[in-house]
């Protein structure tokens, strides 16, 4: 079987075997060691004579690290060295990168960039002669660009121009021309980057809170100088990632030189405003949409043109407009991706970079035309889905928009939405409704694993994919025991350790159908191999608890079957499917607000999600990922925000007190409808990624029911009190 | 964090006088100390000296200086009397802090200024003289009232905004005796001095918050907050009010998230007392409140948020 996967699987092979494990909402493995303490994240491995790092960021927002007054701390109790090395990074990696990110931390590009590491005996030693550091700098601060400006703009991509834009516009029967902003965003994930170093010779063993292992140990081996096979990453547990911890950061790569200074272990802790500060941002963004669309709705033209920003030379770019390019029709179109260059810490992945924040901006402006067409907004999304990609002619792979619209709109209420704002008030409080589409695009990555079926029948998996809360080890447990016809409780799953098979990592919601392909293809080989010993064609082969058998004889033990065990290696890359057919998944939001009509605070009241994502693997993690998405776009809709000083461009919320994501008091009552859906020109498990689906318009819903509660059309996420306030109609009136 | 001496005050007089930073809750100090805003050379932990009772005293009510907050806020006496004081509790922090933040340690909690808790930044209130880097910054949080070109922060905390509607007592115990000064007089506005919140003298120690006698009137907390929970003010609000044949016959207003100390303006409550509830006197009380405000940029929304919460909570007090 070719590795790469060009043509679709629709055997639904999941569909016919017989364990019944598949899809259903089974506990995590690992949840109960996670809630006991019991499950060892990176800084809690209990390395013997271990050292303590703590980094020193600059003071100034630009400039050249001149020297280093390390003799005054070396004094100090406990402290060994002061490290300020060319290896050590000065951005974090990018996900996938591969490569050494930029280095030389004496160069400063940003306020707070980590410039040395600090090691001493113990961490409250390291974190003060962390802060008792005297630096001198070339200070070029005054040289800094601190505000994204759309003058100094460039492109950040071709445009994207098909027909005439203006023209269609002109001649449209309903035009919306509207422009909305969104800020810099933190990952905010709620374990810290941390990493343990450990050298044995000269190979490195590093526990780390990684995403993808395989692109991290080329990472940090580039980093150094040495060969990637004398690199081990450790990542087992992760108590989070949403993109930050996609590439190495600073706190592995300084780890990593002061344990091989020092010979002895070395671990960094980054700070929780560290993690802020240094790791990694969503930029902000500023994005014009204009709608042109004919009497009945259906749009004749969009323009969505989008504007980012990144320290000079990153590659990467909010890639804004990634789900405007195939979602709607309108064949009259332009999308552009500007990007300046600033000194602020890295922007990049943050959970769904792209969708997170293009979709809630294109969904109001929907919305802004619903309005002006005194139209449904749910059936405005229904008459604008195209057939085929929009300029690309693309034919797309399955999608269950339109049903997810219907489905949520029916468990919602939709229908008791009054299509007027200020009509409904309970006591100080505006009440409405609002939705949005979701849509994500769906990404199958390379991904390679291990499974053995043991000579005593229970399946081992092995992949350093990681699980970063997502699921992975409960999903990809459940595919291997579908697979091979053994109970869960006979299935074990090992992860995020670089000496098992490469799987794809955790990123871009790949990861259930890329590493699970993996572990289907190589339980594929092991039913091969089981099938020959009952003479059978691996697709009639019939295996449940242990059991084998083809259809009309008597059920064997598997064992019988086997002499010893049967290890293989499952592997899975993207073929032409990706390029032939425009695979993404697809839901909608629907949304309760309150706005209080003294003080403009808003409060979700209630909100239903429906997703469709190919086939559920388990149908409770997948129910756990929409929310969390739902949750974070309810954050960016009210409260997230990062707060840049723009004197000297440094951070002024850099704490989970200050950056305001949503406490369970702003989550109200949350309705998650899985969509059934197979779809197999996505992976041979028939499924598509979930992980970031969730967020893709949420804060879109949010801000619309805004405007159906209250009447105020805000434009400028997130929407604060501050921002309603001046438009809000007189408190002491009644409805309208 | 630097290193510090730890000893542990066995009972008040340990306390008095003590040569190092008095700790017990910690929720506040142990944080400034982790960012060396604070760094003592030696903590006095006062934990196990007592003073962790709420009594009787008089029509009164004597709140322990060592009562965690969480206990004041479900003690079944305040709930009745002073419901105003439970209510502002658990309008702050989280159950976690309230379980370990103390009624002395809340009075003495200090500003949530960014700029105050970076030591990178100018700051006349950690580093006199140094200047205030929140005026011209991210001031979004700070005070609208009694500001001064030194400092423009706020007192974070809503305990005492309650206190000072209900005209509590802070008792304080020092070498040269025992004095009581209203908490609405405890904490001071920032003037050319800001590096001082409050008018505790070295030494000194706060042994209780006194209530006064209950008064059967409307008790209201109003805070407005970006996130449901876990937020400092916007602006807060707390009213003791009480209406007698469709007229306001008593008002006490305090304010939270405007000012340097929590802001209260008795020409206010004189303006509002025996007049029928309107929306043109909520008007009318907002701009005497409000005649000295100024934003800074970032806050001027403040403004017109304390105006209009002001009216909610009126609205609500004197409705029938």
């Amino acid at each position: 079987m070719k590795d790469s996967y060009d043509s679709p699987d629709d055997r639904n092979l999941l569909d016919q075997t017989r364990q019944g494990v598949i899809g259903q909402p089974l506990d995590r493995p690992e949840g109960r060691l996670k809630v006991a303490g019991q499950a060892p994240y990176a800084a809690e491995y209990d390395r013997p004579d271990c050292a303590e790092g703590v980094l020193v960021g600059a003071t100034i927002t630009k400039g050249r690290v001149k020297a280093i007054n390390r003799d005054a701390v070396l004094g100090m109790p406990g402290v060994l060295a002061v490290f300020s090395a060319p290896e050590m990074l000065r951005r974090a990696a990018q996900g996938g990168a591969g490569e050494a990110p930029m280095q030389d931390v004496r160069q400063v590009e940003f306020p707070l960039q980590p410039i040395a590491l600090v090691v001493a005996e113990t961490f409250e030693q390291a974190t003060h002669a962390a802060k008792a550091l005297v630096v001198e700098y070339d200070d070029q601060s005054s040289k800094a660009v601190l505000v994204p400006s759309p003058g100094r703009a460039e492109p950040a991509k071709d445009p994207t121009e098909n027909g005439d834009l203006e023209g269609a516009l002109k001649d449209a029967a309903h035009v919306v021309d509207v422009t909305y902003t969104t800020p810099g965003h933190a990952s905010a994930a709620m374990e810290p980057h941390a990493a343990i170093a450990e050298w044995d010779g000269d190979s490195l063993t590093l526990h780390g809170s990684l995403q993808m292992v395989k692109y991290n140990v080329d990472e940090l081996a580039d980093s150094v100088g040495i060969p990637s096979d004398r690199v081990r990453i450790v990542s087992a547990y992760v108590g989070g990632g949403f993109g930050s911890k996609l590439g190495i950061s600073h706190e592995a790569v300084a780890a990593t030189i002061a344990s091989r200074q020092l010979g002895r272990p070395v671990r960094v802790v980054m700070t929780r405003q560290q993690v802020f500060q240094a790791v990694m941002r969503r930029s902000e963004t500023v994005q014009r949409i204009r709608l042109g669309a004919d009497s009945d709705g259906r749009l004749t033209a969009l323009g969505h043109e989008a504007f980012v920003s990144n320290l000079p030379e990153e590659s990467f770019s909010e890639p804004v407009l990634q789900a405007t390019q195939f979602l709607y029709g309108g064949e009259n179109r332009r999308l552009t991706l500007n990007i300046s260059r600033i000194n602020r810490l890295t922007a990049g992945s943050v959970r769904a970079p792209g969708e997170a924040v293009g979709m809630p901006a294109l969904e109001s402006a929907m919305d802004e035309l619903a309005v002006a067409l005194h139209l449904d907004p749910v059936e405005l999304r229904k008459r604008n889905v195209p057939d085929q990609v929009p300029g690309e002619g693309t034919p797309y792979s399955s999608r269950k928009l339109v049903e997810a619209l219907d489905a949520g709109a029916r468990a919602f209420g939709w229908d008791r939405r009054r299509p007027l704002p200020c009509q409904q008030r309970e006591g100080e409080w505006w009440i409405g409704m609002g939705m949005a589409s979701a849509a994500r695009v769906n990404i199958l990555a390379k991904a390679e694993a291990r499974v053995t079926l043991r000579g005593d029948g229970t399946v081992l998996v092995e992949t350093d994919q990681t699980d970063i809360g997502t699921g992975s080890y409960a999903i990809l447990g459940q595919i291997a025991a579908e697979m091979l016809g053994q109970p869960i409780e006979r299935t074990s799953v090992h992860l995020g350790d670089s000496l098992f098979p490469q799987g794809a990592g955790s990123g871009g919601s790949w990861a259930a159908s890329s590493t699970g392909s993996a572990v289907f293809r190589a339980c594929e080989a092991i039913r091969a191999e089981l099938a020959r010993g009952l003479n059978c064609a691996p697709d009639d082969l019939q295996l449940r608890d242990g059991m084998a058998w083809v259809e009309g004889t008597e059920p064997r033990p598997v064992t019988d079957l086997m002499d010893g065990d049967i290890a293989r290696i499952g592997r899975i890359e993207p073929g032409e499917l990706m390029e032939k057919v425009k695979q993404a998944t697809y839901g909608a939001f629907f949304c309760e607000v309150a706005v209080n009509a003294f003080t403009g605070e808003t409060r979700v009241r209630r909100m239903t999600g429906a997703f469709g994502f190919g086939r559920v693997l388990n149908a409770k993690t997948a129910r756990s990922q929409c929310l969390g998405g739902m949750v974070w776009g309810i954050g960016m809709a009210l409260t997230e925000e990062l707060q840049f000083d723009h004197r000297d461009g440094h951070l002024t919320n850099h704490d989970l007190a200050e950056y305001h994501v949503p406490v369970h008091r702003d989550i109200p009552e949350m309705e998650v409808l899985l969509i059934e859906e197979r779809d197999a020109a996505a992976s041979p498990l028939q499924a598509k990624g979930v992980g970031e689906l969730g967020i893709c318009g949420a804060a879109g819903a949010v801000a619309n029911a805004i405007y159906n509660a209250c009447g105020v059309r805000l434009r400028d996420f997130p929407m604060t009190p501050d921002k309603l306030l001046a438009d809000l109609p007189d408190p002491f009136a009644g409805p309208t | 964090m630097k290193a510090f001496d730890y000893a542990r005050a066995t009972d008040l007089s340990d306390a008095i006088g003590a040569s190092g930073c008095l700790i017990a809750g910690g929720t506040n100090l142990l944080d400034l100390m982790k960012l060396e805003v604070e760094t003592p050379s030696a903590l006095v932990d006062i934990t196990r000296i007592g003073l962790n009772e709420i009594v009787p005293e008089g029509d009164g009510l004597r709140i322990g200086a060592l009562v965690t907050n969480a206990a004041c806020a479900a003690d079944p006496a305040v709930r009745r009397g002073w419901p105003l004081l439970s209510r502002a509790i658990l309008a702050g922090a989280s159950p976690q802090l309230r379980n370990k933040a103390t009624t002395a340690g809340n009075l003495c909690q200090r500003t949530r200024c960014s700029y105050f808790m970076d030591n990178r930044s100018a700051c006349n209130k950690r580093q006199p003289g140094s200047g205030c880097a929140a005026i011209g910054g991210i001031n979004r949080n700070h005070a609208i009232l009694g500001t001064s070109d030194a400092c423009i922060a706020t007192y974070p905390g809503d305990m005492a905004v309650a206190l000072a509607a209900l005209g509590a007592q802070v008792e304080i115990e020092g070498p040269g005796g025992t004095r009581h000064i209203p908490v609405a007089d405890f904490h001071r506005l920032p003037g050319e001095d800001p590096s001082r919140d409050n008018v505790l003298e070295v030494g000194e120690v706060i042994t209780a918050v006194l209530l006064p006698a209950p008064v059967e009137a409307r008790q209201i907390y109003r805070k407005v907050r970006d996130r449901a929970s876990y937020a400092f003010a916007l602006v807060s609000v707390a009213a003791v009010l009480r209406m007698q044949d469709g007229a306001i016959a008593q008002a006490k207003l305090a304010f939270g998230g405007v000012a340097h100390k929590p802001w209260i303006d008795p020409r206010v409550d004189s303006l509002l007392v025996g007049e029928t509830p309107s929306k043109a006197l909520f008007d009318k009380a907002a701009d005497l409140l409000l005649e000295g405000a100024e934003g800074q940029g970032g806050n001027d929304f403040k403004i017109p948020l304390a105006r209009r919460t002001l009216a909610a909570v009126l609205a609500e007090a004197t409705a029938e």
